[in-house]
């Protein structure tokens, strides 16, 4: 059954790809298993990550850039992510409205996920759903964030390349770019460049690039304007972030960016299990709610029951 | 904190599976009006369904492609341009083309009673007509439509 997917996944069964998609966001034991097969078969995409407050224009330029891809005959994959309601736990997933000229292209697959209560700009599976369409062959992937703007550091370490999206006449300028967001992006881009102060928020940006030090050959992020609607800008655009591909795979900076996403990939999936295995562990024996009971009344205190409850030698399943 | 009983050691891991249904709520044909696709995308995610909207002016093909590449449960369809007799069997077709027939197919609009029955035997689950409650079309989705197993 694992095989089958995996091969019909290889040959280019969309449908058997969307399946995978769907089960790894539900979390399936058996998508799971079918990833370990795939696993060996990704790391040949490259990974382009957008994120920016909402309303800057991701889903749009995402499509411009999808047909500046699509015009060099690269394949595409987009993962675009939304936010889930908290309070109902469902969710509107839009940002396909703006790609809809790429619906019929059989060159691009698009997938929208929900956060599903996962902070940081991505969704739990983001990285899973990633990896099935970097083993579908896709060229290129391009994850949109769910523009929260100001903690998806996340993303950073997924993708090879970081457009942070930022619009004129957002208040405050250097407020919408708060640290997090400055230091993620190897490409500012300026979107709806055609508006009032866009030429200032331009500058402001330029300015805080040129106040950090940067290394003999390191990476300087260019400040890039684009008009995502009408394409202006985007062509300049993919072609800086070709320069940014080529500086990214350089034999050193290659093998530190997959070091970075090979530790991110397995925190993650640690932290994920981790916390379902401990915490079903602790329902089965019918212990959590007492437990969390006995912490709110402070009658125990969190620390001391962590530290009891991880009191493990991990290392010991994978020596001898 | 009372004794425990030793509980045995399950093999299996304690992942959590969490189906969620996702339905795609599309506006084939070329009338514009968009306003009541809208309101019941945000019925049915208050209902906590995950919903894909897909925008105005989409062809079936579209429609079955997005539906195929989301993988959803339900396809509900708005439409208002009086082109249901056509629109609404043809994306039913397609999905058995793609063997999607699993993927439950339902409408809304200005649509005639007299129309209904035929759209019911080309595979069409349901047809909501002006009047219809939010509630209903929740509850509808609710019955109707379940994720794959």
């Amino acid at each position: 059954m694992t095989k089958a997917v995996v091969d019909s996944v290889r040959a280019g069964d969309l449908r058997a790809a969307a399946r995978l998609m769907r089960d790894l966001d539900d979390g399936v034991p058996a998508a799971q298993r079918s990833l370990r097969q795939l696993y060996k078969h990704t790391g040949r995409s490259f990974i382009l990550g957008i994120t920016g407050a909402p309303g800057a224009g991701k889903s749009t330029l995402v499509d411009a850039i999808v047909g500046e891809f699509r015009a060099i005959g690269k394949t595409v994959g987009v993962v675009a992510i939304d936010p889930t309601s908290p309070y109902s736990g469902g969710a509107i997933l839009g940002d396909r409205i703006r790609m809809q000229r790429h619906y019929l292209d059989d060159g691009v697959f698009i997938k929208s996920l929900a956060t599903r209560g996962h902070l940081g700009g991505l969704s739990r599976s983001t990285i899973d759903v990633v990896n099935v369409m970097d083993a579908m062959g896709k060229d290129v992937v391009i994850i949109e964030t769910v523009g929260v703007g100001q903690d998806e550091v996340e993303i950073v370490k997924v993708a090879h390349t970081n457009l942070v999206v930022v619009v004129p006449g957002l208040g405050d300028d250097i407020q919408a770019i708060k640290a997090g967001i400055l230091e993620i992006a190897d490409i500012f881009v300026v979107n709806k460049a055609d508006r009032e102060g866009a030429d200032r928020t331009r500058r402001d940006l330029e300015t805080m690039v040129s106040l950090n030090d940067y290394e003999e050959g390191e990476w300087v992020p260019p400040v890039m304007p684009t008009e995502a609607v009408s394409g202006k800008g985007v062509g300049e655009l993919v072609e800086m972030i070709d320069s940014h591909r080529e500086h990214v795979f350089i034999d050193d900076n290659l093998e530190l960016f997959r070091r970075e996403k090979a530790t991110v990939e397995l925190f993650e999936m640690l932290k994920t299990r981790l916390l379902e295995e401990a915490v079903g562990d602790l329902e089965r024996h019918g212990l959590l709610d007492g437990l969390i009971s006995d912490i709110a009344a402070r009658r125990k205190d969190p620390y001391s029951i962590v530290e009891k409850l991880v009191n493990h030698s991990f290392a010991a399943n994978l020596i001898g | 904190m009372a004794p425990v009983a030793a509980v045995k050691k399950k093999a299996a891991p304690a992942r959590k599976v969490e189906r969620k249904i996702r339905i795609l709520i599309g506006k084939p044909g070329l009338d514009g009006h968009d306003r009541g696709a809208k309101i019941i995308a945000r019925a049915l995610r208050d209902a906590g369904f995950e919903i894909i909207y897909t925008g105005l002016h989409q062809t079936p093909e579209m429609i079955v492609s997005a539906a195929l590449q989301e993988d959803v449960d339900g396809i509900g369809l708005s439409i208002l341009s009086g082109a249901h007799n056509h629109l609404l069997p043809r994306i039913v077709e397609l999905l058995k083309e793609k063997k999607m027939d699993d993927v439950v197919v339902f409408g809304g609009g200005i649509i005639p009673d007299d129309d209904i029955p035929r759209l019911k035997r080309k595979g069409v689950d349901r047809v909501f007509t002006p009047g219809t409650t939010l509630k209903e079309i929740v509850d509808y989705v609710r019955e109707n439509v379940h994720p794959r197993a």
